[in-house]
C-alpha cells in the first residue's frame, strides 16, 4: 500500500476510528450530549474529507476496494444522510431509560460498512460490508427493547438476514467454483472462455440476487419489511430505507454492470420479473394499511421495483437514472420519516393515521414538509421524485423496456391512492390530541429536505451534471 | 418574459396569500384579486394591440433552456387561441375570487394559494410550447384542485377529490408516455432530441403507431373534455366542489382538453385524426345526448348544471373532428361561451346555496318571488344554456353545426336533436327553481352588490358575445388556419401518392 492509498481510504478511516474513540470516552464517563455532538463532527469532517481526496481518485487498493468517483459520490449520500439521521435521533433517544450512547457507535459501524459496499470490487470486501452493515442493524432495530414490537422486528430481521447471507455467500461460492476469481471484473473475461458452465454461474447469480433481494425487500423476498419497519425505532427505519437501501443498490449497480448482466437474457428475465412483481405486491399491499410504518414499508418494496428496471437499461445513462432515484428516494424518505421522528412522544411512535388527522392546521410547516415528500414518492411535478420516475421512463423507453415502463406507469397510478390517503389525513379536520414541541435540529433537518425536494424538482440541471461527472464506473 | 411573468405573478400571488392568511382573512383576498386583475390588465393590453405583432406564426414567443441534458426548454409563445383562452382564465378567476370572499370563511390563506396555483397550472397549459412544460403544468393544477375540493368541498368531498385525481392523474400518464415515444421517435429520425411543440411538428412515423401515440394523448384530452366513456369523475368533482372550484373546473379545466385537441392531437398526428374522426364524432354526439339525458333525470341542481357541461363539451368534439373553418371557430366560441354559461350557472347554484343550505331541486320553487333579480338572472344563463340566438352559446353551436353539416350530415342531425334536450334541461331549472309552486316557504335575500357585480359581468359577456363575436372569431382566425393546415396537408398528400 502507497501513501496515497492511505489517503483514499481517509473518509473510510475516519469513520472508522470515530466509534473506537466514542467508546474510550463511554468508558470514562457517559455524556450523551459529547457522544452527539462527537458524532455530527466526526460525519461532518467525513464529509469534508471526500473533496480532500478527490484529486487522488481513482485508486485501487489491491484488488479489494476501487475507490472511485462512483464510490465517492455514494460516500457523500451515505455520510450526509447519516448525519442528518444523528440530528434526528437525537431528540428521539433523549428519554429511552437505559443507555443510549452505543446507539451513535452503532451507528456508525452501520455507515462504515455501508462505505466499503459501495467500494467494494470483489466478493470479500462485498460480504465483508453487507454483514457489518447487517450486524449492526440487528441491535439498532431491537435498541428500545421495552418496547411491543421491538425484539420480534430484531429477531425476525436476525433470522432472515442471516439466511440470506447463507445464500449470498453460496452464491458467490459457485461463481467462484466456476470462474475462479473473486473479482467482479475477472468474471466477464472467464465467461468468454470455454471451460465454464452456464448452470454454476446462472445458479450463483440466482442465489446471490436471493442475497441482495432480501437487502433490498424485492418481492418475494420483502416478508421482513413491514414488520421491521414498524417495530424498529422510527430513525432506525429511517436508515434501513435511505442508507441501507442505497448502499446495497450501489453495490448491485456496479457488480451488474461489471458482469454486463443487462446482456445476458437469462439476468434480464430475473430482474424483470422480480422488479413487475415488486412494483404491483408492494403498491397494492399499502392500499389498506392503517399504520404509516407500514404504508412506507410496501412503498419501499415498490420504488426498489422501480429503481430494478435502471439495470436493465444497459447504459451510461441508466446508472445516471439510477443514481437520481436514489438520491431523491433518500432525500424523500429522510423527509416522510423525519415527520414520523419528529412526531414521536416518549410513549409511542406518531406511526397510526389518527396521529396524521388534521396536522396542516396545528403544525403547518411539518405537514408541508410531509405532503412534499408524499407527494414526491407519488411522482407528481415541482417534486423530485417527478424528475426521478421520469428520468427511469425516459431511459427505459429510450431502452424498449415497454413492459417495465407501463408497469411503472400503472403503478404510480395505484400508489397514488395511498398517498392521497395519507396527505387527506393531513388536511381533514383537527382533533385535540397533543403533539410534542419540534427542535432546532429537527426544524433544520426538515428544511435541508424540502429545500431538496423543491430544489431537485424544478431545477435538476445542476445535479444531473453532477451525476454525469461521478457516475463513470 | 410578459408570459412568464403572467404565470409567476399567479404564484408568488398565492404564496404571498397564503402566508398573509396567518394574520388576516381580507389580506388574502385582496392580493388574489389584484394578482389576477393585473394579469387580466396585461392579456388585455396585449389583445387590444395584437394587430401590432404582425403576422408571425406567433404574436408572442418566449424561450429559454430550463433542463438541457434532456432537451427541455422553457417555452412560452402565445397566438390568438391562447389569447382568448387566458383571458377567459384571468376573467373568470377574478370571479372565483369574488364570489368565494362570503363562501369561504375558514383557511382562506391555503384557499386562495390553491385558486391561483391552479390558475398559474391552466395558464401554463395554454401557454406551453413544450411538451415537458405542458405535462408539468398539466399535473401542477391537478394537486391544488385536489385540495380545493378536498378540504372546502361538501359532504362527499374525499371521494371527490381522490376519482377527480386518479382519473386525471392516469391519463396524464398515458399522454406522458406518448410525449416520450414521440420525442424519441424525432430523435431517432432527425438526431435532435427535444421536447420542443415546434420541432416535433410533422414527425414521421408509421401510421399504426401514430395512431397509438394519438390515442395516448386523447386519453387525457378526452377525460379532461369530457367525453362520455370517461366522464365519470365529473359529476362527483363538479358537485362537491366550492363555487369557485366548480366555475374553474368547468369554466376552465375542461377547457385545457379542448386545448389539447386543438393544439397538440390534430397538429402533431393529422393522419390518425383523420382516420379516427368518424369515431371522434360519434362519441361527441354520444356525449351530447347522454348528457343531455341524465342532466335532465338529476334532482341534485348542481349535479345538473354538471350533466349540462358535458352535453356541451360533446359539441366541442364533435366540431373538432369536422376539420373545417367554421367548425372550428364554432369550437373557440363553445370554449369561452359554455365557460361563462356554465360558470354563470354555478355561481347561480352557489349563491342558494348559501342561502338555502340545500341543492335539491325537490325543495325549491317559486324562488322568484323573493329574489326577481336572482330569478332574471337565472333565466338569461339558462336561455343562454339552451343556445338562444342573440347569446353567446348560439353562435357558437351554430357555428359547429354548419361546419359539421359538410363533414357528416347525419351526425350533425343526431346532433341537433341536443339543442332539444338543451331546452328541456334549461327550462326545467327555470321552471323547478324560480317558477311553479313554493315547496317549503324560503326566507332569502335576493342579490348583494356584489354578486350583481359579478352576474352583470357575466351577462355583459353573454350578450356581447352573442351579437358581436366578430372580434373573437378575427382573434382566432390565425390558429384555426394553421391548425387546420395541418390536416390539409395530409390531403394533399393522400391525393397524391394515394396509400394502396
Amino acid at each position: 500500500m502507497s501513501p496515497s492509498d492511505f489517503l483514499c481510504l481517509t473518509p473510510v478511516m475516519i469513520i472508522a476510528g470515530a466509534p473506537i474513540l466514542m467508546m474510550l470516552t463511554i468508558a470514562f464517563t457517559r455524556n450523551y450530549k459529547v457522544i452527539y455532538g462527537f458524532s455530527l463532527t466526526a460525519f461532518s469532517i467525513a464529509f469534508l474529507s471526500l473533496f480532500f481526496i478527490l484529486p487522488a481518485i481513482p485508486c485501487r487498493i489491491s484488488t479489494l476496494f476501487i475507490f472511485d468517483q462512483y464510490s465517492i459520490l455514494f460516500s457523500g449520500i451515505i455520510i450526509l444522510a447519516s448525519l442528518l439521521i444523528t440530528l434526528l435521533s437525537y431528540d428521539y433517544l433523549l428519554y429511552q431509560e437505559s443507555e443510549k450512547e452505543e446507539y451513535f457507535i452503532i451507528l456508525f459501524i452501520a455507515s462504515l460498512g455501508s462505505l466499503l459496499l459501495v467500494a467494494a470490487s470483489n466478493f470479500v470486501t462485498l460480504f465483508l460490508g453487507l454483514e457489518m452493515l447487517s450486524i449492526s442493524l440487528y441491535v439498532l432495530i431491537a435498541y428500545r427493547r421495552s418496547r411491543d414490537h421491538s425484539i420480534e422486528a430484531g429477531v425476525k430481521y436476525l433470522i432472515l438476514a442471516s439466511v440470506s447471507s447463507a445464500f449470498l455467500l453460496f452464491g458467490m461460492g459457485l461463481i467462484y467454483l466456476d470462474t475462479g476469481s473473486l473479482e467482479f471484473d475477472k468474471i466477464v473475461p472467464a465467461l468468454s472462455s470455454a471451460d465454464h458452465s452456464a448452470t454454476l454461474l446462472f445458479t450463483g447469480f440466482g442465489m446471490m440476487m436471493v442475497g441482495i433481494g432480501f437487502k433490498l425487500a424485492l418481492v418475494p423476498f420483502h416478508m421482513w419489511t413491514p414488520d421491521v419497519y414498524q417495530g424498529a425505532p422510527v430513525p432506525v427505519t429511517t436508515y434501513i430505507a435511505t442508507v441501507s437501501k442505497g448502499a446495497v443498490m450501489a453495490l448491485l449497480l456496479r457488480f451488474f454492470f461489471a458482469i454486463r448482466g443487462f446482456q445476458n437474457p437469462g439476468f434480464i428475465l430475473i430482474i424483470t420479473i422480480l422488479a413487475i412483481l415488486s412494483m404491483f405486491v408492494g403498491n397494492l399491499l399499502a392500499l389498506r394499511q392503517q399504520n404509516i410504518k407500514r404504508i412506507l414499508a410496501y412503498s419501499s418494496i415498490a420504488n426498489m421495483g422501480y429503481l430494478l428496471v435502471t439495470l436493465l437499461i444497459g447504459n451510461e445513462t441508466g446508472i445516471h437514472a439510477a443514481i437520481f432515484y436514489i438520491v431523491s428516494y433518500i432525500i424523500t424518505s429522510l423527509g416522510a420519516f423525519g415527520v414520523i421522528t419528529l412526531l414521536s412522544d416518549r410513549q409511542n411512535d406518531a406511526d397510526k393515521l389518527e396521529n396524521y388527522k388534521g396536522l396542516f392546521w396545528k403544525r403547518p410547516w411539518v405537514a408541508i414538509v410531509f405532503t412534499l415528500s408524499l407527494l414526491s414518492l407519488a411522482g407528481i411535478p415541482l417534486t423530485t421524485g417527478f424528475i426521478a420516475k421520469f428520468y427511469i421512463v425516459f431511459t427505459g423507453i429510450n431502452s424498449g423496456l415497454w413492459l417495465l415502463v407501463i408497469s411503472l406507469i400503472i403503478n404510480s397510478v395505484i400508489g397514488l391512492y395511498y398517498y392521497l390517503r395519507v396527505i387527506t389525513a393531513l388536511f381533514s379536520p383537527a382533533n385535540e390530541e397533543k403533539l410534542p414541541p419540534v427542535s432546532l435540529a429537527g426544524h433544520l433537518v426538515l428544511g435541508i429536505v424540502a429545500v431538496g425536494i423543491v430544489w431537485l424538482g424544478v431545477n435538476p440541471e445542476g445535479f444531473l451534471s453532477l451525476i454525469a461527472h461521478f457516475s463513470v464506473l | 418574459m410578459i408570459l412568464l411573468d403572467l404565470i409567476l405573478i399567479l404564484l408568488t400571488g398565492g404564496l404571498l396569500a397564503w402566508i398573509t392568511g396567518k394574520w388576516s382573512s381580507i389580506l388574502p383576498r385582496i392580493i388574489s384579486f389584484i394578482a389576477i386583475a393585473i394579469d387580466l390588465l396585461l392579456t388585455l393590453s396585449i389583445f387590444l394591440k395584437q394587430e401590432g405583432f404582425g403576422h408571425t406564426a406567433w404574436l408572442i414567443n418566449y424561450r429559454t433552456n430550463w433542463i438541457p441534458s434532456f432537451g427541455i426548454s422553457l417555452h412560452l409563445a402565445l397566438d390568438g387561441l391562447s389569447l382568448l383562452l387566458l383571458l377567459l382564465t384571468f376573467f373568470l378567476g377574478l370571479l372565483s375570487v369574488l364570489i368565494s370572499w362570503k363562501e369561504i370563511r375558514e383557511r382562506v390563506g391555503f384557499f386562495h394559494f390553491n385558486i391561483l396555483w391552479i390558475l398559474a397550472g391552466i395558464a401554463g397549459v395554454f401557454l406551453s410550447m413544450d411538451l415537458f412544460l405542458f405535462y408539468f403544468f398539466w399535473e401542477l393544477m391537478l394537486v391544488p384542485m385536489y385540495f380545493l375540493i378536498g378540504i372546502w368541498g361538501h359532504e362527499n368531498r374525499t371521494y371527490a377529490s381522490y376519482k377527480f385525481f386518479l382519473y386525471t392523474q392516469a391519463s396524464g400518464l398515458l399522454m406522458f408516455l406518448s410525449i416520450l415515444a414521440l420525442y424519441f421517435i424525432h430523435g431517432r429520425n432527425t438526431g435532435i432530441f427535444t421536447f420542443d411543440y415546434q420541432e416535433l411538428l410533422g414527425t414521421s412515423m408509421s401510421a399504426p403507431i401514430a395512431f397509438l401515440l394519438m390515442l395516448g394523448f386523447l386519453a387525457a384530452f378526452l377525460v379532461k373534455l369530457p367525453i362520455v366513456p370517461l366522464h365519470n369523475w365529473l359529476p362527483d368533482a363538479h358537485t362537491e366542489a366550492p363555487t369557485a372550484g366548480s366555475v374553474i373546473l368547468a369554466g376552465l379545466m375542461l377547457k385545457t382538453g379542448a386545448y389539447g385537441l386543438l393544439r397538440f392531437v390534430i397538429p402533431l398526428f393529422p393522419e390518425a385524426s383523420v382516420r379516427f374522426a368518424p369515431a371522434g364524432m360519434i362519441l361527441g354526439v354520444i356525449g351530447i345526448l347522454y348528457g343531455a339525458k341524465l342532466a335532465f333525470a338529476q334532482t341534485d341542481l348542481k349535479r345538473l348544471v354538471a350533466y349540462t357541461s358535458v352535453s356541451h363539451m360533446g359539441f366541442v368534439m364533435l366540431g373538432v373532428f369536422a376539420f373545417n373553418t367554421i367548425a372550428y371557430q364554432g369550437v373557440v366560441m363553445q370554449i369561452i361561451a359554455h365557460a361563462i354559461s356554465t360558470g354563470a350557472l354555478f355561481i347561480l347554484v352557489g349563491q342558494l346555496q348559501e342561502r338555502i343550505h340545500t341543492r335539491d331541486l325537490n325543495l325549491m320553487g317559486g324562488l322568484w318571488k323573493q329574489t326577481p333579480v336572482m330569478g332574471a338572472m337565472g333565466l338569461i344563463f339558462a336561455m343562454a344554456s339552451l343556445g338562444l340566438p342573440g347569446l353567446a352559446n348560439f353562435v357558437a353551436e351554430f357555428l359547429i353545426l354548419t361546419g359539421t353539416f359538410r363533414a357528416n350530415i347525419l351526425m350533425t342531425c343526431l346532433a341537433s336533436i341536443g339543442l332539444v334536450a338543451a331546452t328541456i334541461y334549461s327550462l326545467r331549472i327555470v321552471q323547478k327553481v324560480f317558477l311553479g309552486k313554493e315547496a317549503t316557504v324560503w326566507k332569502m335575500k335576493d342579490l348583494s352588490i356584489r354578486e350583481k357585480i359579478v352576474c352583470g359581468s357575466l351577462v355583459i359577456v353573454v350578450f356581447w358575445l352573442g351579437l358581436f363575436p366578430q372580434p373573437v372569431i378575427n382573434t382566432a382566425k390565425p390558429s384555426v388556419i394553421k391548425t387546420l393546415n395541418s390536416i390539409e396537408q395530409v390531403s394533399i398528400n393522400q391525393n397524391t401518392n394515394p396509400i394502396p
